[in-house]
């Protein structure tokens, strides 16, 4: 394998952190967020500038940003989590612009539209492989747990959920910090591979993939969102046509809109692929095959 | 100089009004937000592009070409795409995320057609000139561009408040069922309104295309429009309007006086203000009301 691959395959394991993390958000939780590359920003922008600084350990650094990012998605949260209606999805709206411009406006310290170079390096694919391990293990466990399944009925009906006792916008906003945490890491992760920061790798239209992907790849179905990762990302990395990124988001749109009137819950919505239904899959494509084959007899 | 930042934020806060008084409208009947509304913007601006370029010079024509077609698009997309999705009765959110979806396939079908870069309004068709006023220079385009927003801005409130189909749609922000139950055509009902919604978005594409230019990310401007909503209480038109016009003063104040690249942070910045101190906007009554 040459190392043009093994850096498409970390860059694609470093995304599904995100990914993970916006899942848990909309996936499970069913809360819309446009705007979740502003804290992917956040985690990058910290912990490359806490290196540079502070020059401490990658790794408290790369902590560091996660912490930033998700204090910053309680704070967006919190008067936003508390109303019903479209508030939230506007808040984050405006929120990942307005980060992009912060960037741009402090200029002096994030070196604003020239970009960030210098970061420095970290991350082997290795690594992480191991840390996308780790976070699919933890987010599993959660969802499992009393807190990932009040988060799931909160999807599935909120006034419900309200009626059982369980704290809707506590909820909420334990789901929106965990994402905000995966994105952060994944932000951090990604300024230490890449080497190099630039507030055009956290505009619109990487909020945009990271909410398609997910409805991709199913709503409320990890292994869903791991599939349409590892499908989607490095994709446009093998093809190289021209003007592929536009052609590329079009046709996003045009298979969501189909998802939504076909088949509405996504690719693999509300089911996980288990070795368990991989096995009984073909167990049962067995019995047909024989099936059909002894009636040809 | 106070006098010439005045005008110039309520020009702009008077665009922001038509986008956000389309969203409001969308929004109290339907209940979700409409990404859809941004790509009609950004349309509008390159319908008014073309028609100056490649049909006639007129400004007129421009302006009625953006609005015709303006609501015409935007009734395609509640047809082929929201209508099929309601008589599904999806949830809420797939709506928006169907929103979503059109403003990808629009925004790249742009780029990829008629290219990513900044179309400019031909020059020499509009009055650059500025009125000398009280020691302050007013630009004539800017006067334009307020008259006829309020003058359109006055034309839906009055269809809204005076009309038989006006009463209709205030009867289905309050409830769509009971309107249906009391005989009125709620399907019909929603294509009109997203044709006004349509049209207003136009001419807003088309002065954004006036005062800035036509570029494919012109509909990242709507997100002003949703500001503007919540701020003056999301789901009303009056307070839709109200807010946009505070908005577009106090984001010209502050790219006048402060730095006009911080004009998008404050704007987030007061979003964040009015749900955390006052929710339900400057004229919202209750969450629970619309319209």
């Amino acid at each position: 394998m040459n190392e043009y691959f093994i850096g498409v395959i970390a860059l694609t394991g470093i995304q599904l952190i995100a990914m993970l993390g916006v899942s848990l958000l909309t996936g499970f939780t069913g809360l819309y967020s446009f705007g979740h590359a502003g804290f992917m920003a956040i985690g990058g922008y910290t912990s490359a500038l806490v290196v540079k600084y502070l020059h401490i350990p990658i790794f408290c650094s790369v902590a560091t940003g996660v912490l930033v990012a998700t204090l910053v998605g309680i704070a967006i949260g919190y008067p936003a989590l508390r109303l019903k209606g479209d508030y939230f999805l506007i808040a984050t709206l405006g929120f990942g612009e307005a980060v992009r411009q912060i960037i741009e406006y402090a200029q002096n310290l994030t070196g604003g539209a020239k970009g960030l170079p210098d970061v420095a390096k970290a991350f082997e694919l290795p690594t992480i492989i191991l840390i996308d391990i780790l976070v699919i293990i933890i987010l599993v466990n959660f969802l499992r747990s009393t807190h990932g399944r009040n988060c799931i009925a909160i999807r599935e009906e909120e006034t419900a959920a309200q009626a059982m006792g369980i704290d809707i916008t506590r909820y909420k906003t334990i789901s929106l910090a965990i994402s905000c945490a995966l994105t952060g890491l994944s932000g951090a992760m990604m300024a230490h591979f890449m080497q190099y920061l630039h507030p055009s790798m956290f505009g619109m239209m990487v909020s945009d993939m990271l909410i398609i992907t997910v409805i991709l790849g199913g709503l409320g179905s990890i292994t869903g969102t791991i599939l349409a990762t590892c499908i989607l990302v490095p994709l446009p990395e093998l093809l190289r046509i021209e003007n592929i990124q536009s052609w590329r988001m079009v046709a996003y749109g045009v298979i969501i809109l189909l998802i939504l009137q076909f088949k509405p819950s996504g690719l693999y919505g509300y089911k996980e692929l288990t070795f368990k239904q991989i096995k009984k899959y073909i167990a049962n494509l067995k019995t047909r095959l024989n099936r059909r084959g002894k009636s040809f007899d | 100089m106070l006098l010439q930042q005045i005008v110039n934020g309520l020009s702009i806060g008077s665009i922001y009004a038509l986008m956000a008084v389309g969203y409001s409208l969308i929004y109290s009947l339907m209940n979700f937000t409409n990404f859809a509304h941004g790509v009609v913007v950004t349309l509008g601006a390159y319908f008014g592009f073309y028609s100056l370029t490649l049909l006639s010079p007129s400004i007129a024509l421009a302006f009625i070409i953006a609005l015709v077609l303006g609501g015409i698009v935007s009734s395609i997309i509640e047809l082929t795409t929201y209508r099929p999705l309601l008589q599904k009765n999806s949830k809420r959110s797939y709506l928006v995320i169907a929103g979503l979806g059109i403003q990808i396939i629009v925004e790249n079908l742009i780029i990829i057609l008629l290219g990513g870069r900044f179309k400019t309004y031909p020059s020499g068709l509009f009055n650059t000139e500025s009125i000398y006023f009280f020691g302050s220079h007013i630009g004539v385009i800017d006067l334009y561009i307020l008259l006829i927003s309020i003058l359109l801005l006055i034309s839906v409130e009055l269809y809204i408040n005076c009309t038989r189909n006006g009463l209709a749609i205030r009867s289905a922000a309050y409830s769509t069922d009971v309107t249906s139950i009391m005989g009125v055509d709620v399907d019909k009902l929603m294509i009109k309104v997203f044709l006004i919604a349509g049209m207003l978005a136009g001419i807003a594409g088309y002065f954004l295309g006036i005062k800035y230019t036509a570029y494919p990310q012109l509909s990242a401007l709507t997100n002003k429009a949703f500001i503007s909503a919540v701020l003056g209480g999301l789901g009303s038109l009056t307070g839709s309007v109200v807010g946009a016009i505070i908005l577009g003063l106090l984001e010209t104040f502050v790219s006048g006086y402060i730095s006009s690249s911080l004009r998008d942070i404050f704007s987030f910045g007061l979003l964040v203000l009015v749900l955390l101190f006052r929710p339900t906007g400057i004229m919202g009554k209750s969450l629970d009301d619309k319209a």
